[in-house]
C-alpha cells in the first residue's frame, strides 16, 4: 500500500510521521509539497502534526486554504484514505471536511503526556486492527485540542458511529466535549485525531499501541 | 524619527553606550579620529560583556578545550564532538537572563531560538534541548508571573520549532528575586564532513542576507545585558527581541537544504548585536574586509537609521556568503521557505568593515580591531573565605525523618517538575528515549541501529557560594555523574557561567574560583568544554545572584537497549550504594530546608573516586548488572532512594546496619561520587565482589519491594504518599 505525506511549512511531526509509515510499510511515503495541485495514486494521504503557518491565525486555518488541500479534497472523495493527526486534525477541521472545531486547552497550555484513548469504534479503515472499546496508550503534544461541536452534530457523530477515539479514564488532556480524541467523516475514509500514533509504535518509543492505526490503514498485519 | 549619523559624540552618549571613558580613548586611539554615531554604536556591541568576554577571557583560557573526540572547541557558534562512524554532536548552553526578566515570554522564547540558530548554522539538526532556569523565591510577587512566562515562552518557541526537550532544572531562591536565570541548551547532528563555520573565504564574494526581515524591536539588547538592572528596568523592554519559531523552523529547513547544495562558503546567524557581530566575524576570521550597502537590507519598519539596523537584534536572521555560481539555486530555495533573501554586501581584500546607507558611508572601521583589540581585563578578585567544617553532631537531627522526608519531597526545590515539564514536546522526532524526570535525558541517533544520546544540566550555586572551587568541581562532575548514571560515556560539556557584577572583587573571585573548579574537574574526568557563554552582571541594586555556572554535557550510549533508568527496579532486587557513607551536612539541602541554616562549607569532590565509582557503575550497566540507577545529590541517599521509589512505584525495605555515622548524616549528607543501584539478587554477591576488586566502597543496603520506603525504624512512607507531595507542590504554586 503506498502513502503520501503532506509538508507544509510549520509541519514539524512529518520526519515522525515518514518515520513510522516507512517502519511500518516498509516503503517510504511520497512527500507532498503545499503548492502541489496534483498528489500521486496513493491508498492514505497524511497531514501530520506541527504548527503550519505558526498557527498565527486559528490552528489551521491558512493550511487549510493552500492549493495541496484542494487535491486532498479530491481525493478523498474519490475514496482515498486521509488522516490528519494533531495539526493536521485541525486542518481538516478548517477545511470542512470534518465536523467540530477545536479549541485552545481548558487548561491554556501546552500539554504533552501520555493518555489512554477508548476505541469507540473499531469498524472503520483506521481502527480494525483493533477491537471496540480496546484502551490503548497514546501520546499527546497540543495547544489546542479541545473538541466541540453543538449538541445536533455531536448526536449525529454518536448515531453514525463517526467518534473514533475518546480519552478514557479520566486522561482527557484539554477539555474536548464528550471526551472526544477523534472524529470520522461521514464515509468513513477521513479521520483526524489529536493524539500522536506515530511516537508509540516501536520498543524505542517504550510501545506499540500506536501501530494498529497504520497497519489499518495501509492493511498490513499489525506486528505485535 | 529617523536618527541622522551626525549626532555630536559627547561623553554622556558614550557612557550611554557602556563604553568607560578609557574603552572610548582606545577607540580614539585605533581609528585615529572621533567616531560617527554608527561607529560608536558599533564599538559598543562589539565590546560589552556579552560579546567581548572582557572580564572572563583570561581565566576562559585556562580550561581544557581539547580532546581525542573534539572536532570543534569554543570559538564558533557551537562545541562538535565526534561520536563515531561519521557522526558528530554540535552543542551550546547560553543565557538570556536579563531579557527574560524583562519580558519573560520572549526573553525565554528567543533564547531557545537563539540556542538553536547557533547549532543549526553549523549545519546541524537539532535533536534535543534542555532548559536551566532559575527563579526567585516563591512568595516573591513577581516568582509566579515569571515562571509561567518563562516556561510558556520555552515551550513557545520549542515545541512549534519541533525540538524534543529533554532535560533541564528549575530552582527557586531568593537570590534570584532580581535577576532570574534563563539557560538554553540545543544539540544537533551533524556528519563530521559536513560541518560550517563563520569564516570567510574569498575576495569579491557575495554576502548574503536570509530569513526574517530587520526591525526596531532589540537594539541595544546586548549593551543591555551587561549591565545591572535598578528600578528603571521596565524602561528595557524594546530591547528584548520577539521570537517568531515558524520563521526559524523555515529557516532551518532552508538552511540545510542550501548547506546539501555545497553553496555555502561561511555562514553565521545574527545573535546578540545581530548584523554587526556576524559581519566582523565572518570577515575577520576570514583575514577579509566586508562592505555592506545597507540599502539592500530587508526591513519591516520604514526609515530605518543605519545605527538602527546595524544593532537591531531582530530573530531568525542569517548571514552567509556563497558560491556565485550558485546564487539561483540558493535563491529558489529560500523563496520556496518563504523567507528573504537579499545580497547586501561582499568581501574585501582591505581588512576594513564599510558600512554604506543612502549613498553615504557611515562607517568605516578596521576590522579585524574590532574583535581582537577588544579591551581585556584582569580584574581584580578576591578568593572566598573559607568556610569552617561544620560537622554532622553540630547539626540537629529531625524530630520525625518520615516528616522530614515528606517535606523535602514536596519542597520547592525537590517537588516534580511535571507541571514545566509537561508543557514542553519532549516526544518530537520519535527519538527521545528518557524523558525529563530521570537522571538524563536520551535520545537516539536517528539512521543509526543502537547509538544515543545521553544530556543533563547542572550546577548547584548554595555550594559555588560556599566554596567556589569545590562548587566548580561539583557542577561537572554532577553532569558527568547524570550521564554515567545512564550508562552512557560523558564525552564533553558547554558551560554558562552566570555571575553577578565583575567589577567587584569578591564577585570576580567567584568567578575564578569557579573557572579553576570547573578546569580541574573536566581534566580529571576527560570532559573538556567545547562552547559555553558568560552572563554577568546579574545584580539588582547592587545584590547579585547565587553565582551560578550551569554546565550542560552530552555521553554517548552505543547501544540503547543497555541503558539504565532510575525507575526500572523490580520486587526482590538488590539496592546497593556505591561511594562512602553520608557524612556532609553543610550547605546541604537538609540543612537549608528542614534546619533552616545555610552554614557549613560545599561538599569536597574528590576527583579520582568520582571517575573510579563512575567508571565502575557505567560499566556494571553496559554489563547488564543493573536494573536501576540513580545518582545521590542534593537530599543525599534518602531523596535518591526515595526519588527510585516514586519512579518506579516500589517500596524498599533498608537497613543502615553497616554504614558508620550518624543516621541523619547517613540520609541527608551530600557527599559526592555516590550512585544508587538495584541489582538482581542473584548477582548481589557478584557486584559486590566486583566492587572491592575495583577499589570502589558500597553498601548492600537492603531491597526493594512492598508499598511503603522503609529505613530501619526510622523511615516508613507509603510511597503513594511521597508521589502526592512530591507531584503536589507544582501544580498548588502555579494554581
Amino acid at each position: 500500500m503506498k502513502s503520501a505525506v503532506v509538508q507544509l511549512p510549520g509541519l514539524n511531526r512529518d520526519r515522525d510521521m515518514i518515520a513510522a509509515l516507512t517502519r511500518i510499510s516498509g516503503q517510504a511515503p511520497v512527500a507532498v509539497w503545499q503548492t502541489e495541485t496534483d498528489i500521486p495514486d496513493v491508498d492514505l494521504i497524511v497531514i501530520p502534526g506541527g504548527f503550519s503557518y505558526g498557527d498565527y491565525l486559528r490552528c489551521g486555518a491558512i493550511a487549510a486554504r493552500m492549493p495541496v488541500m484542494e487535491a486532498i479534497r479530491r481525493k478523498a472523495e474519490a475514496g482515498v484514505k486521509v488522516l490528519g493527526v494533531c495539526n493536521g486534525f485541525q486542518i481538516l477541521v478548517e477545511a470542512g471536511m470534518l465536523p467540530g472545531a477545536l479549541m485552545r486547552n481548558a487548561s491554556l497550555k501546552f500539554v504533552c503526556k501520555e493518555i489512554k484513548l477508548e476505541v469507540v469504534n473499531a469498524d472503520t479503515d483506521f481502527t480494525r486492527a483493533y477491537e471496540t472499546g480496546q484502551i490503548i496508550r497514546c501520546p499527546v503534544a497540543h495547544h489546542d485540542g479541545n473538541y466541540f461541536v453543538e449538541s445536533e452534530t455531536l448526536k449525529s457523530l454518536e448515531d453514525n458511529n463517526q467518534i473514533v477515539f475518546r480519552y478514557a479514564e479520566g486522561t482527557n488532556p484539554n477539555g474536548s466535549l464528550s471526551d472526544i480524541a477523534g472524529v470520522v467523516n461521514k464515509r468513513g475514509n477521513v479521520l483526524g485525531m489529536m493524539p500522536h500514533p506515530e511516537n508509540l509504535i516501536e520498543a524505542a518509543h517504550g510501545g506499540n499501541d500506536g501501530r494498529g492505526i497504520f497497519a489499518s490503514a495501509l492493511e498490513v498485519v499489525a506486528a505485535a | 524619527m529617523t536618527i541622522p549619523n551626525q549626532i555630536a559624540i559627547t561623553p554622556e552618549l558614550v557612557a550611554a553606550h557602556g563604553l568607560k571613558p578609557d574603552e572610548y580613548q582606545r577607540i580614539l586611539d585605533l581609528i585615529g579620529r572621533e567616531p560617527t554615531f554608527t561607529e560608536l554604536g558599533i564599538f559598543s556591541a562589539m565590546w560589552n560583556e556579552h560579546c567581548s568576554y572582557k572580564s572572563s577571557k583570561r581565566w576562559l583560557r585556562t580550561l581544557p578545550t581539547k580532546g581525542p573526540r573534539v572536532i570543534q572547541g569554543p570559538g564558533e557558534n557551537a562545541g562538535v564532538v565526534d561520536i563515531d562512524d561519521g557522526d558528530c554532536v554540535v552543542f551550546k548552553m547560553e543565557s538570556h537572563n536579563h531579557p527574560s526578566y524583562i519580558e519573560p515570554y520572549q526573553g525565554a522564547a528567543t533564547g531557545v531560538g537563539g540556542i538553536l540558530r547557533d547549532v543549526f548554522t553549523m549545519g546541524a539538526r537539532p535533536i534535543a534541548a534542555m532548559n536551566a532556569l532559575r527563579f526567585g523565591a516563591p512568595d516573591h510577587p513577581k516568582t509566579r508571573h515569571l515562571v509561567s512566562g518563562v516556561v510558556s515562552g520555552v515551550g513557545g518557541y520549542g515545541n512549534s520549532f519541533g525540538v524534543p526537550t529533554v532535560g533541564g532544572e528549575v530552582e527557586f531562591d531568593s537570590r534570584y528575586n532580581g535577576n532570574i536565570l534563563v539557560n538554553a541548551f540545543a544539540a544537533g547532528l551533524a556528519k563530521s564532513d559536513a560541518i560550517f563555520y563563520s569564516k570567510a573565504e574569498g575576495v569579491g564574494l557575495p554576502v548574503v542576507y536570509l530569513g526574517a526581515k530587520t526591525g526596531r524591536d532589540g537594539v541595544g539588547g546586548a549593551t543591555m545585558a551587561s549591565a545591572e538592572f535598578d528600578e528603571s528596568i521596565e524602561e528595557k523592554r524594546p530591547t528584548v527581541q520577539v521570537g517568531d519559531p515558524f520563521t526559524e523552523k523555515c529557516l532551518l529547513e532552508a538552511c540545510l537544504e542550501l548547506m546539501a547544495t555545497g553553496a555555502v562558503i561561511a555562514i553565521q546567524d545574527m545573535g546578540a548585536a545581530g548584523l554587526t557581530c556576524s559581519a566582523v566575524e565572518m570577515g575577520a576570521k576570514g583575514d577579509l574586509g566586508i562592505e555592506l550597502d545597507l540599502d539592500k537590507v530587508p526591513v519591516r519598519e520604514e526609515r530605518m537609521t543605519a545605527y538602527e539596523m546595524m544593532l537591531s537584534e531582530s530573530q531568525e536572521r542569517m548571514l552567509m556568503v556563497l558560491r556565485p555560481e550558485k546564487e539561483e539555486v540558493a535563491k529558489a530555495i529560500f523563496v520556496k521557505w518563504g523567507l528573504d533573501f537579499a545580497i547586501v554586501g561582499k568581501t574585501t581584500d582591505d581588512l576594513r568593515f564599510r558600512i554604506l546607507h543612502e549613498g553615504e558611508e557611515v562607517a568605516n572601521l578596521p576590522i579585524k580591531e574590532l574583535g581582537d583589540e577588544a579591551p581585556e581585563y584582569d580584574r581584580p578578585w578576591q578568593p572566598s573565605v573559607t568556610r569552617p567544617a561544620l560537622p554532622a553532631d553540630k547539626v540537629a537531627a529531625p524530630a520525625d525523618y518520615n516528616d522530614a522526608l515528606l517535606k523535602l519531597v514536596g519542597s520547592p526545590n525537590q517537588s516534580s517538575r511535571r507541571w514545566v515539564y509537561e508543557q514542553y514536546d519532549t516526544l518530537i522526532q520519535g527519538n527521545s528515549l528518557q524523558l525529563p524526570g530521570g537522571d538524563a535525558g536520551v535520545v537516539r541517533v536517528e539512521g543509526h541501529a543502537s547509538k544515543a544520546l545521553a544530556f543533563s544540566s547542572d550546577v548547584t550555586p548554595r555550594y559555588v557560594e560556599a566554596d567556589p572551587i569545590e562548587g566548580g568541581k561539583q557542577a561537572v562532575a554532577e553532569c558527568w555523574r547524570n550521564i554515567t548514571a545512564t550508562g552512557a560515556e560523558p564525552l564533553a560539556a558547554t558551560d554558562n557561567l552566570n555571575f553577578g557584577n565583575p567589577e567587584k572583587p569578591e564577585i570576580m573571585g567567584q568567578l575564578v574560583g569557579a573557572i579553576q573548579g570547573i578546569g580541574e574537574a573536566c581534566r580529571a574526568l576527560d570532559f573538556p568544554i567545547v562552547s559555553g557563554n558568560v552572563s554577568l552582571y546579574n545584580e539588582t541594586n547592587g545584590v547579585a545572584i547565587l553565582p551560578t555556572p550551569t554546565i550542560a554535557g552530552v555521553g554517548l550510549l552505543p547501544d540503547w537497549s543497555k541503558m539504565a533508568r532510575i525507575g526500572t527496579a523490580k520486587d526482590g532486587d538488590v539496592l546497593i550504594m556505591i561511594g562512602i557513607d553520608g557524612s556532609h551536612l553543610g550547605s546541604s539541602i537538609y540543612l537549608r530546608d528542614i534546619v533552616g541554616s545555610t552554614e557549613g562549607p560545599a561538599p569536597e569532590v574528590d576527583l579520582k573516586a568520582e571517575r573510579r565509582h563512575g567508571d565502575f557503575v557505567r560499566g556494571l550497566i553496559r554489563n547488564s548488572q543493573v536494573t536501576a540507577c540513580h545518582d545521590i545529590s542534593s537530599g543525599g541517599l534518602l531523596l535518591a532512594l526515595a526519588e527510585m521509589a516514586m519512579a518506579s512505584k516500589k517500596g524498599a525495605k533498608i537497613s543502615l546496619g553497616e554504614c558508620k555515622g550518624l543516621p541523619h548524616a547517613l540520609l541527608f549528607g551530600e557527599d559526592q561520587a555516590r550512585y544508587v543501584i538495584a541489582v538482581p539478587a542473584d548477582l548481589a554477591n557478584f557486584v559486590c565482589a566486583s566492587a572491592e576488586s575495583a577499589g570502589v566502597p558500597f553498601r548492600q543496603l537492603g531491597n526493594v519491594g512492598g508499598t511503603a520506603l522503609q529505613v530501619d525504624d526510622l523511615v516508613n512512607v507509603e510511597v503513594t504518599r511521597l508521589v502526592d507531595a512530591h507531584e503536589d507542590w507544582f501544580p498548588t504554586f502555579m494554581a
